[in-house]
């Protein structure tokens, strides 16, 4: 009796580790079958156009918006900073460099996250409980077909796109702040980023960007697929897939920056 | 009420014979809690058959079965002699092609519009062309009685509106086997009748198979060719409406009777 009451902690764990791997299986058979669905024609176009519209130009503002308040902090902060070693010339590939590689893809995923991912999540995992999904099935059609494959080549190919615009953006909060503010010359803010700023900085946020894309729509899709129960299991839904989209945003992006060169 | 306004044009074609079910030693448990503990029904090629029981008691999670949505824990479903509990991908979705489907609360797609719904299953399964396929989906419209309303969304059209709608999308493809989850249910006593006379009407039009989950008693009894009564997760009796209406089991007059159990002990 002892000795089961001492080994439950390790069952418990044991468990949870099991139910750990299962659901990561889950999620990767979920990837799986809807890549399979992209590489075996046919692929639904109008669905992707919809979708495309939906996570890219309807996430322009939020993007855009942000990327100029990152922009204007960079180049405030950067300004600040730098001028206490005399170094404030370099202030403009700070802020790019910044944007390029790193902010731009992580602000501009985490924005889609809010806008776009919680709100497909919360799509179809009323679709999954108003049985939208299992009328898809019983007509014969692949839900994922219809549904998972589009939103994730939308996100895949708004991301970048997103994610340059924030770069842009930024880049120009940064000269607003640097060059109006602080008198800086336009010269010398964009003729350093022009020297300091490597294609592979460009190739290191578009594929990150890429990553991400694939992630939040990744994400957002299955977690709406397996929604629970009603009206709670759809806002539980969408806050898990917010919360793990943002997370794993965070944790791929310390391990792309480290592999990517 | 307006039924079969414009004839569709699928009626004037030969359609293949309905297939029969059969469900044998059907059980299925969720998380322990035994639902279907041995379901044994055979379903005739082109009957109405319709399955009442008490709610929760299983009678949806049986039509699931059917559909293939759920596998058992044991037990077969033979559509045409195939099992559809242990077929999967393209073999699972030629049976499937064959049915029609009308989901509890209708199962419409939001982001289309009645008549994008209903055209829906044509348009990405047929290879019709497309003014015939547009002919064919408001015929079927028509045949519900709501040929006027296609431009509207789901979202726009009333409960029992929603319901034809979803009855007009399942025959649209001219299935021979067509499945109603309690296509009646929340819907006033005009509107029931109207619902079952519709499927009566364009069941016996396009002899399909229909099985039906119901709760409507005693309104189910005028259209049945057979009921089956689910109870503690078998099928406790099946007959011919008058059989079951005058049935001596007492679990099935409680439950067509609608009288409270009391035990006795």
């Amino acid at each position: 009796m002892n000795a089961t009451l001492a080994l439950e902690p390790l069952a418990r764990l044991g468990r949870l580790g099991l139910d750990w791997a299962a659901a990561l299986g889950r999620f990767g058979i979920f990837l799986g079958e809807t890549l399979a669905c992209l590489a075996i024609p046919p692929f639904k176009a109008g669905e992707l156009v919809r979708r495309l519209w939906f996570v890219g130009y309807r996430s322009l503002s939020v993007v855009v918006l942000t990327g100029a308040f990152t922009g204007l902090v960079l180049g405030l902060q950067g300004m600040l900073m730098l001028r206490r070693v005399g170094s404030e010339a370099f202030v403009g590939p700070l802020v790019a460099i910044a944007l390029v590689r790193e902010l731009g893809p992580v602000l501009a995923a985490l924005m889609v996250t809010g806008r776009a991912g919680s709100a497909i999540a919360a799509e179809i995992g009323v679709m999954r409980i108003t049985e939208q999904i299992d009328a898809l099935t019983v007509m014969a059609l692949n839900p994922m077909r219809y549904l998972t494959a589009p939103i994730l080549v939308a996100g895949i190919i708004a991301m970048p796109l997103l994610a340059w615009i924030f770069d842009t953006v930024g880049i120009f909060g940064g000269y607003v702040v640097t060059v109006s503010l602080f008198g800086l010359s336009e010269g010398t803010y964009f003729g350093q980023i022009r020297a300091f700023l490597a294609p592979i900085d460009l190739w290191v946020g578009f594929w990150k960007a890429i990553v991400f894309g694939l992630i939040v729509m990744w994400v957002a899709a299955y977690k709406g697929f397996h929604v629970g129960h009603g009206a709670e299991g759809v806002g539980r839904a969408t806050t898990e897939a917010v919360v793990l989209a943002s997370v794993l945003i965070l944790v791929f992006d310390y391990f792309l920056g480290s592999v990517l060169p | 009420m307006s039924v079969a306004r414009a004839p569709a044009p699928a009626a004037t074609e030969v359609l293949p014979p309905p297939p029969g079910i059969r469900v044998e030693a059907l059980r299925k448990r969720f998380r322990r809690q035994p639902v279907l503990r041995g379901v044994d029904l055979e379903i005739r090629p082109g009957e109405l058959m319709v399955v009442i029981g008490r709610s929760g008691g299983g009678k949806s999670v049986l039509l699931r079965h059917m559909l293939g949505l759920v596998r058992p824990d044991s037990g077969r479903v033979l559509i045409d002699g195939q099992d559809v509990t242990r077929l999967r991908g393209r073999a699972l979705d030629r049976v499937r092609e064959r049915f029609g489907v009308v989901f509890q609360g209708g199962a419409l797609f939001d982001s289309l519009s009645v008549f994008q719904n209903v055209r829906f299953p044509l348009r990405e399964k047929s290879r019709l062309p497309a003014d015939q396929i547009d002919a064919r989906t408001l015929a079927a419209l028509e045949q519900v009685g709501l040929g006027d309303m296609g431009h509207k969304y789901p979202a726009e059209v009333s409960g029992g509106m929603r319901k034809r709608v979803a009855i007009a999308r399942a025959l649209v493809t001219e299935p021979r086997v067509v499945f109603l989850d309690e296509p009646t249910t929340g819907l006033d006593p005009i509107l029931v009748n109207t619902i079952h006379h519709l499927v009566v009407e364009l069941q016996r039009k396009f002899n399909f198979t229909a099985v039906m989950v119901s709760h409507e008693i005693p309104e189910i009894f005028q259209i049945a060719h057979r009921v089956a009564v689910l109870h503690d997760g078998k099928i406790r009796a099946v007959g011919p409406p008058s059989e079951i209406e005058g049935s001596d089991d007492p679990a099935v007059r409680h439950f067509i009777h609608g009288e409270v159990e009391i035990d006795a002990t």
